[in-house]
């Protein structure tokens, strides 16, 4: 099910603004990958292009190859709200939808669609991704209760459960942890260690000691000058990043020495 | 002296805007009552008189900021006052002077065939009413909101949609009669000179509602974050499914008071209705034939009568329509807390 994704030369442009330049890395199916850098240097940018998503900002385009699994994301004739469907997407913010009970929001994917679910399909759903997301415990009793009832780190698990409940392939994580405290974020953490093992996650953070703890690799990206694009600096296994980086960088940034 | 910020001081005790308030409406009586002046006067010179008094007082006691703090906070009130005094008046007069007219025989029989002095009624008037603004409604509100979807989802800052921005502004400012002339030019050019139809009123006060209804589905689509549609789009639900689904319904509350609020400024419109839909004495159900009278027109042609009888039924169909108006406000209120998303 989980799928690796190969990105070769990629450039961003918002209208004719060149956002992030010449981005080559292969992300690895079953494994945790993770973005750092610091601010506007494109991480998030890089992330939704991953599904798509940047679209939704007008004049954003690509040039340059995205492939999961050989297939190419940006080929004429992909439709982005397949691509969309495939590789799901948790934001910095928690958005649950405001209309929606909890059990409604973790079958937003599906409603939204109107796909028809039998009573016990989604039930079994619900239970299956609110569990995999370590919230069904603390919601099962008040499953339709609105959404944005819940404490900040519940929703944000909330929504990595609406986003599992679609069975991705890839899992996009933009600053999951940012608005959380450090309760709610080691049980976020906990979780990616756990859907390693079924999906592909890349998750953006500002938080190094995050990004030593949950994953596998890094790419660490930066600007050259302000008003220049982002590009990649290094991209390596998440252990050497922390202890023996190629580039200086690297690790004058990790070190705290810059940035 | 040491450093220490002072952090009390002295305070009015907590009647002392109540006592101000009494005293000057007493003191402000006396010449009131020996000049013989009006209840308005006196109470006009009892607020000028409060404003000049509890401030002056409070400076002397408490000081500076807290002196202009209560002349400021006695201006607000009294703006309050004169604002809300009007409506509350108004609302008590026809309430009187309708009360009076209100029967089980004025609300169900028409003015077919009623002379002089005779008791007849607002039944066609209500019918009138409630069939062209429903038909009005029903033309404006599909193309109000799918036009605000348009701006906020599709048109962003296009050439297109600031035309049309510009034009719904324009539209807002159409006098009503000049929308009426539109609507009997309209219904004119197509059925021939002579034809009156109820539904030419709605053509005339949908152009009335549109910009009304545009406006306020705009601005309660605009407020709905994009991280909703963000969250939408990333489960991989098409753009017009999220619109359908997360968009119309989270802001539903807010473009249902709008559409409400449109109505409410439509249905009192006198001027268009009686170009365009005429008066009659009878009761008609057909919106596409024939004349049709609605509450506004009805109370204009009673009060034109000039006779006791007249005046007394112009105040009728006034109440009834305040009537028509508060309860439609109260539905609108109603389902905005119903669709309102909940917070637990």
């Amino acid at each position: 099910m989980a799928k690796s994704i190969d990105v070769s030369d990629l450039n961003i442009y918002y209208g004719d603004f060149l956002a992030v330049e010449g981005v080559s890395m292969t992300i690895k199916a079953r494994s945790v990958t993770a973005f750092i850098g610091p601010s506007g240097c494109g991480k998030s940018t890089m992330l939704r292009s991953l599904n798509r998503m940047h679209e939704v900002i007008p004049g954003a385009r690509v040039e340059g190859k995205v492939m999961v699994d050989g297939q190419s994301l940006y080929g004429p004739d992909v439709d982005p709200v397949a691509v969309r469907r495939s590789i799901g997407m948790v934001f910095q913010r928690p958005n649950p939808f405001p209309t929606m009970s909890i059990y409604d929001n973790v079958l937003a994917g599906s409603r939204l669609n109107s796909r028809k679910l039998s009573k016990a399909d989604a039930d079994d759903i619900v239970e299956r991704s609110l569990t995999h997301a370590n919230l069904w415990n603390e919601v099962k009793d008040r499953l339709g209760k609105p959404g944005q009832g819940l404490s900040g780190g519940q929703q944000q698990r909330l929504c990595i459960a609406r986003a599992i409940a679609v069975e991705p392939e890839v899992l996009l994580m933009d600053e999951p942890c940012s608005a959380l405290d450090p309760i709610s974020t080691s049980a976020i953490e906990d979780l990616i260690h756990e859907l390693k093992s079924d999906y592909t996650i890349v998750i953006v953070t500002h938080n190094m000691q995050q990004a030593a703890r949950v994953s596998d690799e890094t790419g660490f990206f930066n600007l050259k000058a302000a008003g220049q694009p982002g590009h990649l600096v290094e991209f390596n296994a998440t252990k050497k990043m922390f202890t023996n980086p190629d580039e200086p960088a690297t690790e004058a940034y990790i070190s705290g020495r810059f940035g | 002296m040491s450093s220490t910020v002072a952090l009390s001081h002295a305070k009015l005790p907590r009647w002392a805007p109540a006592l101000v308030g009494v005293v000057s409406l007493a003191a402000a009586g006396l010449p009131a009552m020996l000049l013989g002046w009006g209840l308005f006067a006196w109470l006009v010179a009892s607020v000028l008189l409060f404003l000049a008094a509890l401030p002056g007082w409070s400076l002397v006691v408490e000081g500076r900021r807290s002196a202009v703090d209560r002349l400021m906070t006695g201006l607000v009130w009294s703006a309050f006052g004169v604002a809300v005094l009007p409506l509350v008046w108004l609302i008590y007069v026809v309430v009187d002077q309708g009360a009076q007219a209100i029967n089980g025989e004025f609300l169900t029989y028409s003015m077919r065939g009623v002379i002089g002095d005779e008791q007849g009624g607002v039944y066609h008037a209500l019918i009138g009413t409630v069939f062209i603004t429903l038909a009005a409604t029903v033309v404006s509100v599909p193309i109000g909101i799918l036009t605000a979807v348009y701006l906020v989802e599709y048109g962003g800052r296009s050439k297109l949609a600031r035309w049309i921005t510009f034009l719904v502004d324009v539209m807002t400012g159409i006098p009503s009669i000049v929308a009426g002339l539109f609507a009997l030019a309209l219904v004119v050019l197509i059925f021939g000179p002579a034809f009156r139809m109820g539904f030419g009123g709605s053509i005339a006060l949908s152009l009335l509602m549109i910009p009304t209804v545009v406006r306020s589905a705009e601005e309660m689509f605009r407020l709905v974050p994009m991280d909703l549609r963000e969250a939408s789009y990333a489960l991989g639900v098409p753009k017009w499914r999220t619109i359908l689904k997360v968009v119309v319904p989270t802001a539903i509350g807010g473009v249902i008071t709008g559409i409400v609020l449109a109505i409410s400024r439509v249905i009192g419109e006198t001027a268009p209705l009686l170009v365009v839909a005429g008066a009659t004495d009878g009761v008609n159900f057909n919106l596409f034939d024939g004349r049709m009278t609605t509450l506004p027109v009805f109370i204009y042609s009673q009060y034109a009568q000039s006779t006791p009888a007249g005046y007394q039924r112009a105040w009728g169909g006034a109440l009834v329509l305040i009537a028509i108006v508060m309860l439609l406000n109260l539905i609108a209120r109603l389902l905005g807390k119903l669709l309102a998303p909940k917070k637990a």
